[in-house]
């Protein structure tokens, strides 16, 4: 019978920890640890990033306004990559399938690893897809926005530029 | 009480308490997480898979059966509003 109730108490308190998340990182905060594989099996992480602006970006292939953010980040990858400014997209689906179609429907041009765990979203608190994280070259969060909204890019873009005026 | 009968009774009302206990314990589960809503996306998860076909099947129920209610619009059956 003690089994029995062990292992009642374990599946309840499996049950009540299961979807704890952590919170987003404020503003301010060092940024949670990302070190996920490109298409290529290439390691990827924002440790070696250090000393650039970097641009996380959250996304899924059935997220629609993440269709649309792509053409805008290509944008500024094009525009900013050479004074210091870094982009990489975390993809969010289970299916890696999807996300490869998705790519050939909306290339990019910049990095783009994946994550089918969902582990590093969890640790970055993400509430919304698209989800997108600022990080100034000293590896702090300056910025998350979630969601694409056309009205946020000349705020985004903005701080992209003080931040890498400023390093 | 015979020995028995209460040891069933026990029985009984434990088997009880582990379902109502875990039912309990499954109320906590949060709704999906932002990342995990890629099936809940798809289009064979909508109420109405195609808009236009719910469009026409709504217009024609609604004309249809104005005088019992329908969508709220008023109608008297002749499909031409």
């Amino acid at each position: 019978m003690k089994v029995l109730w062990r292992y009642v108490l374990l599946v309840m308190l499996a049950c009540m920890t299961h979807g704890a998340s952590a919170a987003a990182p404020a503003p301010g905060e060092t940024a949670p640890p990302l070190a996920l594989l490109d298409a290529h099996g290439e390691l990827v992480s924002l440790e070696q990033l250090r000393g650039r602006v970097v641009y996380v970006d959250f996304w899924a292939s059935w997220c629609g306004p993440c269709k649309r953010s792509f053409p805008w980040m290509n944008d500024l990858q094009r525009r900013y990559h050479a004074r210091g400014l870094t982009i990489i997209g975390v993809n969010v689906d289970k299916r890696r399938g999807d996300a490869d179609r998705f790519l050939q429907q909306v290339p990019s041009t910049f990095t783009i690893v994946f994550d089918a765990a969902g582990v590093t979203p969890n640790d970055w608190g993400v509430r919304g897809m698209p989800s997108s994280y600022l990080i100034d070259p000293q590896g702090r969060v300056a910025m998350v926005e979630t969601g694409f909204l056309d009205e946020r890019k000349a705020a985004i873009e903005a701080r992209i530029q003080k931040l890498l005026d400023a390093n | 009480m015979p020995r028995v009968a209460v040891r069933g009774i026990l029985a009984r009302r434990l088997v009880v308490f582990l379902l109502a206990s875990s039912l309990a314990a499954c109320a906590t589960y949060a709704p999906p997480q932002a990342w995990e809503k890629g099936d809940l996306a798809k289009p064979a998860m909508q109420f109405d898979p195609d808009p236009l076909a719910a469009k026409l099947e709504q217009h024609v129920y609604t004309s249809k059966e104005a005088t019992t209610g329908g969508y709220g619009v008023g109608g008297g059956g002749c499909g031409c509003n």
